[in-house]
């Protein structure tokens, strides 16, 4: 038999197989290079760029917990301009999407980054992450708040002529308004979820592990509020989605594109297993051979309920 | 690289203490002293991630078994502290581990002639085996000093002695060598012409970095940290650079930028 078609097309995007790499655990794609062919993945994403460099939060910033870990890294980056000087000369050469996410602290930074962002070449797409605290506005998270959501994407639209993808915070009462929110906004695709807050403590010292006290939490622990996250908004918008959240082999990539993915993205995986997302895409493509499915297409929300 | 080694042996040396000698690839033979390697135990999810862990030792040896020429071999030194630590005590000859190696920027051995100086305390010896190995190697004076909160936390000092390494040893309890800090018996013995290899708890980093800056005396310290990927990515196990401040931050990855880093490149307490 022929080999299944893997490719998949997000807001216009075109990758080789649906396995993309989560911002802030891919780094800006060449610290990987020695451990897969960045040439077998779908598309790469990089840590989320800021306006200014961020120095990000004080250690401890991570910690293991069951099956997943909690980060409060901080959204540590080296700022969009150092980002199109020193990273993006080097993912030019490589021959696979780059989608840069980017954030700001405040409204008016959102759409500054974005609009440095456009006509780059060399950025396929990008993607916007609301998770982060209006710092003029008392520090309300963004993503939270559908009306605060819907300005930024909003904003961000207004500065960038390329493919704009948000990725949806779990942390909401109701994940389908955030969403809705999002599309009538003008997001061309969704992609969730970003990690779930939580938090460790150390009982000998009684004290929180992290210095930031709350952390995100991400791994294998978090991928069933993940599949029904995407489940649920897959049924209620029309935009395509990226489904993200523990996914560790190919199986659970395919779930997450039954309950109605296009693509996935790989994160906490990549810092176990660096080679994770390129056996993650191969691991797919076996199933679709052992199962006679010509397109990994098919799949995309083939759930039966 | 990532490739998987199979266990050689596993042997507690004191309470707690492990040494454990794993097959490697030919690859290895390349690696420098204060790398190190990030392993995972099994598959399962829990651990999850891999852990750090300094090279002790890298070789080459003969298995006993016909047909099979030299081959190379690493050994790590561990302390059982959690779950990752527990199951990797568990392991047998014969096991398989999957290993990233080798990671990281090692020592700086420094011009010869010198006379090296290595401090180390608990696992912190770790990666001054190997670097205490390469040094005699070239001919060198080593001494070692190694502390530790009683004689259980000292080890392989007779591993050092048979290299030829001059050893010095203080507890906390006075139950081996000296009572007290290690720095203590240290500080006489800094002088223009040595240069130190610091391992250890960052208390006793923090301190020697201090004696080395008051003596003069270069000094190299190996850092650990928190670390979920190992390669530069996660971010999770930067240290402060010297000139670090809020408006011009300079974090380091201890991973990428270290383990080993200059006692004057980063930020102390």
């Amino acid at each position: 038999m022929q080999r299944p078609d893997m490719s998949v097309a997000i807001a216009g995007i075109e990758m080789r197989n649906p396995v993309m790499t989560a911002s802030g655990t891919f780094g800006y794609g060449a610290e990987f290079a020695d451990y897969l062919n960045l040439e077998s993945i779908g598309a790469m994403i990089t840590k989320g760029l800021s306006l200014k460099p961020k120095a990000g939060n004080p250690t401890p910033r991570i910690v293991e917990t069951s099956g997943g870990m909690l980060n409060a890294i901080g959204l540590q980056n080296v700022g969009i301009d150092a980002f199109i000087e020193q990273k993006l000369p080097y993912l030019k050469n490589v021959n696979t999407p780059v989608i840069a996410n980017l954030y700001g602290n405040t409204l008016e930074e959102y759409g500054e980054v974005a609009s440095r962002l456009d006509g780059l070449a060399g950025v396929a797409g990008i993607e916007v992450n609301i998770s982060c605290p209006n710092v003029k506005q008392g520090g309300i998270v963004f993503g939270t708040d559908p009306s605060a959501a819907q300005e930024v994407v909003s904003l961000v639209k207004k500065n960038t002529s390329k493919p704009l993808i948000v990725k949806l915070s779990p942390n909401v009462t109701d994940v389908v308004v955030m969403a809705k929110a999002c599309a009538d906004a003008g997001a061309d695709a969704l992609s969730l979820i970003n990690t779930l807050t939580g938090m460790a403590i150390d009982l000998e010292r009684r004290r929180p592990v992290l210095a930031n006290v709350t952390g995100g939490l991400s791994g294998p622990a978090i991928k069933p509020v993940a599949l029904r996250m995407v489940w649920q908004v897959a049924k209620a918008v029309s935009l395509p989605i990226i489904g993200i959240g523990g996914i560790m082999t190919g199986r659970d990539a395919l779930e997450f594109m039954l309950a109605g993915a296009t693509a996935v993205q790989v994160g906490t995986a990549s810092f176990l297993d660096p080679s994770a997302a390129q056996r993650i895409a191969r691991e797919m493509e076996e199933y679709l051979v052992e199962h006679d499915i010509a397109s990994v297409r098919s799949l995309v929300g083939a759930l039966e309920v | 690289m990532q490739f998987k080694a199979m266990v050689l042996s596993n042997v507690e040396l004191s309470p707690g203490y492990f040494r454990m000698k794993m097959t490697a690839p030919q690859e290895l033979a390349s690696s420098a002293p204060g790398q190190f390697l990030m392993l995972k135990v099994n598959d399962a999810i829990d651990p999850l991630l891999r852990r750090p862990f300094g090279l002790f030792d890298v070789g080459s040896f003969l298995p006993e078994y016909a047909g099979c020429g030299a081959q190379i071999y690493c050994e790590i030194l561990y302390k059982v502290v959690g779950k990752g630590t527990k199951l990797l005590s568990a392991l047998h000859h014969g096991d398989l581990v999957d290993l990233l190696a080798p990671l990281g920027k090692g020592f700086d051995l420094g011009p010869a002639g010198e006379e090296k100086v290595l401090v180390g305390g608990g696992v912190g010896l770790a990666p001054l085996y190997y670097l205490a190995k390469e040094l005699k190697n070239r001919g060198e004076k080593v001494r070692l000093f190694a502390g530790g909160r009683n004689r259980d936390d000292i080890l392989c000092i007779t591993e050092f002695e048979r290299l030829g390494v001059e050893t010095y040893v203080a507890t906390d309890d006075g139950t081996l060598g000296e009572r007290g800090f290690v720095t203590q018996v240290l500080e006489p013995h800094l002088a223009p012409g040595t240069r130190i290899f610091a391992c250890g708890p960052t208390p006793m980093l923090n301190a020697v970095a201090k004696m080395a800056q008051k003596s003069g005396v270069p000094c190299q310290v190996s850092m650990e940290a928190y670390m979920a990927c190992g390669v530069g990515a996660c971010l999770g196990c930067v240290m402060k650079g010297a000139n670090h401040t809020e408006e011009t931050p300079d974090y380091r990855c201890v991973c990428k930028d270290g383990p080993v880093f200059d006692s004057f490149e980063l930020q102390w307490s």
